[in-house]
This record gives structure tokens, sequence and C-alpha cells, in this order.
């Protein structure tokens, strides 16, 4: 899993690539909470090249969703590839994180 | 049918889903289909990884392989304390971000993924069997 940031006006786009797994998934935690504690609140995450998820990313995500709305932000994901939704409608995380069919629609909502 | 013993360690984890996916990739299951095998394989992994050897270390062993022509099948033996992941029922999936828990989402995901899923005990070893058939290679 690789991670890569950039600061738009008015979020942080973070670009995921690789497997979110029960290894890498907690370095997505970690380097969510450097940017948080910088006082980022607004997350978007492009999740076209993410290629895999399982509980254990599932469980990072709903770690940061959790510390970002202490703080009245919010976490976005975007174009999720059809693996990668299908482990959300299972699990009913699509019902409380907001997942849109693209970033500019992700953008849109802020 | 190929086997892989090694001890019950995050670790391990890669080695253990590489195997699935080029087996899985070997029996002629689709790419989704090769995923889902190895989403199934990590959840039940990481349950033995966590919870099988509260007092130490253990082994755990991966066996799978063709059943038959159309059917793929994975177990996954330990032989730590008891424990039937099937017995726990499924997590409330519609609860909200903050009343929400984790724990036997992995379990729920490999019964979705699979297309059949069975516990047993024997002597010491906890077997968990998954099974994948062919047929549904191409369900969507």
């Amino acid at each position: 899993m690789e991670l890569s940031a950039k600061k738009e006006q008015k979020c942080m786009v973070i670009d995921i690539t690789g497997r979110m797994d029960a290894v890498s998934s907690p370095a997505f935690e970690k380097e969510t909470a450097v940017w948080i504690e910088q006082g980022e609140t607004m997350l978007v995450v492009d999740c076209s090249n993410l290629e895999y998820i399982s509980s254990s990313g599932l469980r990072s995500i709903l770690t940061v969703a959790k510390k970002l709305r202490a703080v009245n932000g919010k976490i976005l994901l975007a174009s999720l590839r059809s693996v990668v939704k299908e482990v959300f409608e299972i699990s009913g995380f699509s019902a409380i994180i907001p997942i849109y069919d693209s970033l500019e629609d992700a953008m849109a909502d802020l | 049918m190929e086997a892989l013993k090694l001890p019950a360690v995050l670790e391990n984890l890669d080695t253990f889903i590489r195997l699935a996916h080029s087996g899985a990739a070997t029996f002629g299951l689709s790419d989704k289909r090769i995923t889902e095998v190895g989403l199934a394989l990590e959840e039940a992994l990481v349950n033995v990884f966590q919870y099988a050897y509260p007092e130490g270390t253990g082994l755990v062993e991966v066996c799978l392989g063709p059943r038959n022509e159309k059917e793929f099948v994975i177990e996954i033996i330990d032989e730590g304390i008891p424990f039937d992941p099937l017995s726990r029922s499924d997590p409330d999936v519609t609860l909200g971000v903050e009343e929400r828990m984790i724990g036997g989402l992995g379990i729920l995901l490999i019964k979705k993924m699979m297309d059949h899923v069975e516990y047993r005990r024997e002597d010491t070893m906890n077997v968990l069997t998954l099974l994948v058939s062919k047929e549904q290679a191409d369900h969507d």
C-alpha cells in the first residue's frame, strides 16, 4: 500500500494505491493521524488504485472516521473498484462512510 | 492439494495469500473470485493469528486445491484453543459510525464471499473449510 497526499483548498486528497490488508492498514491510520494533528479535518480518499480491502482496512477507515467526527471533520471515499465496493456493501460501511463515484463528485460535496 | 505450515503470525500472511492466489488461478477461477478467496483466507488467518494461541505461539496450516472439477477447497488448520468462528452471530451492519463494532465482520465477509464454509474440531485441531465453486465464477 502506498499513500500520497495533496493539499487542496478545502481538503486533503489522499491517493491510496495497492492493498489495504491486516499488514498495511495500520500505516493508513498512522499517516492520517499526522495530518489530523496538523489540523486537517476533511480527507478525500481517491480509491481508484485501491485493489483490495479486508476487514482490517475497514477497521482503520472507521478509526479515522471517528477521529475526524470528534473534530467536526469527515472522511470521504471516491472511485471505488468493484471488489472494494463489494466489501463496503456487505459490511454496511457504504451506509456510514460517504462514497462517491468520482473525486470531483466528492470534492463538490464538501 | 498444496499445503503450507508456518508460525501463526501476521508476518506470514503474504506468503499464505500468494499461495492461495496462485492455486486459485491455476484452478481457473476468475480474477474477482481469486481476490475473494484471498480475502476469505486473510480473514480466517487473522482470526487464528489473534485468538488461537493466547498463551504463546503456534502453527497454522493452509491446504488448498481442487476438490473436484468444479470446486476449489481451502482448509485452515490450527492447534489452538477450540474456536468455532461460525457460532458467532453476525454483526449488526446497520449501526452508525459511533456505535459500530468491527468484531465479526471478517467472518461475515467469509460467509458472503465463499460458497460454503464449515468448521470442525478434530482432536486438538480447529479446521475451517472454505469452498468455492467454479459455476459461481461469473455470478456478476
